[in-house]
């Protein structure tokens, strides 16, 4: 997924109520007349209609300007966003497709991205497709965010504390110690990975692995520390005191740089259910193939604060899924309750079974479950947004 | 670079009509025929064809003598084959009873299909990992020919990357490459053994004007902006070595280095990316291939111009990352497939781009984008590069000459 390396600078919108292409279950019964063209040049904006019937509307839209432009679906107050879709480059088409209920509209083309755009109304009559709509949308939406908010800063307040704990440990040389914790500690960083990897300076410095390091490029993080506490039968030279010293202290000042920006990010409705897809992918890329603790091997440990970070991400939204999407609320209510089934299944006194110990049997269940809730999950943002 | 047209007629007593009359597959390869023998070796500036074998080959003993006789018994069938004709000079059904026969018979039937074979020379042909100079060549090994750099996310496995020495075999229909490789291989046995191979499907790239873009497993477009055989300039720019690169390396002038890189492409993450993401990873429109920027496929991206949060054209998408203007001008011939084999222990596909590029100086055209693309490509977060390994290609062999004579005989 798109990393969002803007999102500490990004102030939470409201609602927007709409996505570009693809949503889910936006074939039903939709007519022509709830297709509209729109071509927008550097100083028109033309609609093919300027009604239609409420249902699923979709608005294609044509740029034949010379400039990159954008199209808006407003609500009545020419305010709040209905739908938008940006990025419309010279000669190109894309399609807005929301669900519009019954209503007095404004649309409106941006070319240059600049200004109020080129405004004009638009009617949405009643129809036999009338979407549902809720009051409650906005009060559920901020109560995801500040839910989200909260769980994010107290993991990153968690992650701090055990860090300290872990380098401490590690460099008094208290090695059992230290490789009991360092899966623990790095649970509260691979449960928010998606936020704490968006800063994109401080990630491979905290997080590389050794395979992703260019030529000539300092390997330092976890996953240094992690060679040395679980190093090679042969061909390892173990760091000395000094190094350990080096690595520790550099671990932990990237640590705090990360709560500190962390603690002062919000975040949009979008971002979360974003931020879920993003977590299951970091499962099937990294922790369901065993390559993230490639030393430790550790990964269950990983992979069951993924799970955890998309699980609350979603859990976050679910009140407004089961609004627009029941079916989907469902499905992946389910899937997430498989997943944990099969994780709960390698859970040991210490926390899990060392991935290297797994059959290929179990990790091809892992796999499948992992793929099972990543299909669905995927509509997620679309739902929300819809 | 024969013109296709000729050798159709040129070459019509080949394999096709000596089965005449025989049950015969129906042929679905093309009558085109290129020839082997030439300033350049075929298979580089020739217009893509569908499908790809691949072999890289070690040495397993021998001389300098028994490399010699390889090469030289290689360009014979090599030249050969790609007229249509059996590998050895008897044929698959006309030896004696009592002898295998010198060509293994399932190309029986088929037409020239557009096959060319491409040989190149690894590092460890001039210098093995133990720094031994088997062949007498190490002094004239170029310059820029050594193992490449670990890029990051390589996850490279060592059975599929490298090589001493390495054949590309490209035709229209899959049975004549594999047919290729496949004969090559046997007339080695004694001098070399194959370390690895890749078949491919699909071409990725186009190299003349006169072909339509094909897609990669991305479902994209992919060498839109490639150097194609009409643009000569840019072919000697770009793609051959010329005689003064090098004075070590005379011997490569009118040759080219082949770079390969077996780029895993995580199939399932990536489909269940947005339409708009994966845009704004490539940098392109999915359905025409246009730039962000606007336009039709073949217009030229506007990397500055302004979209809703930055440039319209993302900072790390891979049109920009990898584009000649971030790189001094530098352009590959790019001359990739699609691979997919089969599926991996997980049930993934096991799948992606089998990248092959030319290019006049790795140092100067593959590395330093290699490099940029490793470190900011938003495509990298769905590839994981399994297999890679540098050739240099000689030129070609004229009449009576054997591939690679020049390393050895001047």
């Amino acid at each position: 997924m798109r990393k969002p390396l803007a999102i500490a600078l990004v102030a939470a919108v409201p609602l927007v109520a709409a996505c570009t292409e693809n949503t889910r279950g936006d074939d039903s019964g939709s007519g022509d007349a709830r297709t509209v063209s729109v071509t927008s040049t550097d100083d028109a904006c033309d609609l093919s209609a300027v009604d239609a019937p409420s249902g699923t509307l979709r608005f294609k839209v044509t740029n034949d300007g010379s400039q990159v432009t954008e199209f808006y679906l407003l609500g009545e107050d020419g305010l709040r966003i209905v739908g938008e879709v940006e990025n419309i480059g010279p000669q190109l088409s894309r399609e807005l497709v929301v669900n519009a209920p019954a209503g007095s509209y404004v649309t409106a083309c941006k070319p240059g991205m600049k200004g109020d755009g080129i405004r004009a109304d638009f009617t949405v009559s009643k129809s036999d497709e009338e979407p549902a709509v809720s009051a409650d949308d906005q009060q559920l939406v901020g109560q995801a965010l500040k839910n989200y908010q909260a769980y994010v800063q107290d993991q990153s307040d968690q992650l701090v504390a055990k860090t300290q704990q872990f380098v401490e440990l590690y460099e008094s040389g208290r090695d059992d110690e230290a490789r009991a914790l360092y899966p623990e500690a790095r649970v509260h960083w691979e449960r928010i990975e998606t936020v704490a990897e968006s800063f994109g300076d401080l990630d491979p410095m905290m997080d590389a692995r050794e395979a992703d390091l260019e030529e000539g490029q300092e390997w330092t993080g976890w996953h240094r520390i992690e060679k040395d506490l679980w190093p090679p039968a042969t061909g390892y030279t173990p760091l000395t005191d000094q190094e350990r010293a080096t690595y520790a202290e550099d671990l932990m000042k990237n640590t705090e740089t990360l709560d500190k920006r962390v603690q002062r990010l919000t975040y949009t409705v979008d971002q979360i259910a974003n931020g879920s897809r993003g977590l299951l992918e970091e499962v099937a890329t990294g922790k369901v193939t065993g390559e993230e603790e490639i030393w430790s091997h550790t990964d269950l440990w990983d992979f069951q604060a993924n799970v955890d970070g998309a699980r609350v991400a979603y859990e976050g939204v679910q009140p407004i899924v089961e609004q627009k999407d029941p079916e989907l609320a469902t499905t992946l209510t389910a899937r997430f309750a498989a997943l944990q089934k099969l994780l709960d299944a390698q859970r040991t006194d210490t926390g899990f079974v060392y991935y290297d110990d797994l059959s290929q049997d179990q990790v091809q269940q892992l796999s499948n479950a992992v793929n099972a809730l990543s299909e669905p999950l995927a509509n997620l943002t679309a739902a929300v947004l819809s | 670079m024969a013109a296709a047209g000729l050798a159709a007629g040129a070459f019509a007593v080949g394999r096709a009509t000596a089965a005449e009359g025989s049950e015969s597959p129906d042929p679905t390869g093309s009558d085109d025929a290129f020839a082997f023998r030439g300033k350049h070796q075929a298979g580089i500036t020739t217009p893509a064809q569908d499908r790809l074998h691949f072999a890289a080959f070690d040495l397993t003993a021998g001389s300098r003598a028994q490399l010699i006789a390889l090469l030289k018994a290689w360009t014979e069938a090599a030249d050969r084959m790609t007229r249509g004709l059996p590998a050895g000079e008897v044929g698959p059904t006309e030896g004696a009873v009592n002898l295998p026969p010198d060509d293994t018979g399932e190309a029986i039937g088929l037409p020239a299909s557009g096959l060319t074979i491409t040989f190149g020379l690894g590092p460890t042909l001039f210098r093995d990992a133990r720094g031994r100079d088997r062949f007498g060549i190490a002094d004239r090994q170029p310059e820029a020919l050594r193992t490449l750099p670990h890029f990051p996310a390589d996850m490279l496995d060592p059975r599929r990357s490298y090589g001493d020495l390495c054949v590309q075999a490209c035709a229209d229909d899959p049975q004549v490459a594999v047919h290729a490789i496949r004969n090559l291989a046997r007339i080695g046995f004694g001098t070399v053994a194959v370390r690895w191979s890749q078949l491919g499907f699909g071409r990725t790239s186009t190299t003349s004007t006169s072909q339509s873009t094909p897609r990669n497993l991305f479902g994209f477009k992919d060498g839109t902006a490639n150097v194609k055989a009409e643009e000569t300039a840019a072919v000697e720019e770009h793609v051959w070595v010329g005689a003064d690169d090098d004075p070590r390396a005379g011997w490569l002038a009118g040759g080219s280095y082949l770079v390969t890189r077996r780029m895993n492409m995580t199939i399932e993450v990536w489909d269940r990316q947005p339409l708009g993401e994966q845009e704004e990873f490539v940098g392109r429109t999915k359905d025409s291939g246009a730039p962000l920027s606007g336009g039709t496929e073949f217009s030229e991206p506007d990397f500055t111009m302004p979209g809703s949060a930055g440039p319209v054209i993302p900072k790390d998408a891979h049109v920009r990352v990898v584009h000649p203007d971030f790189h001094g001008g530098a352009r590959m011939l790019r001359r990739g497939y699609n691979f997919v084999d089969g599926s991996d222990a997980l049930g993934g596909l096991d799948a992606g781009l089998f990248f092959i590029a030319f290019v006049r100086d790795p140092d100067t055209h593959f590395i330093p984008i290699q490099n940029a693309m490793a470190k900011s490509d938003a495509l990298m977060e769905y590839l994981k590069v399994t297999g890679s390994a540098l050739f240099a290609v000689p030129p070609g062999a004229r009449a009576g000459e054997y591939v690679g004579q020049a390393l050895f005989e001047t």
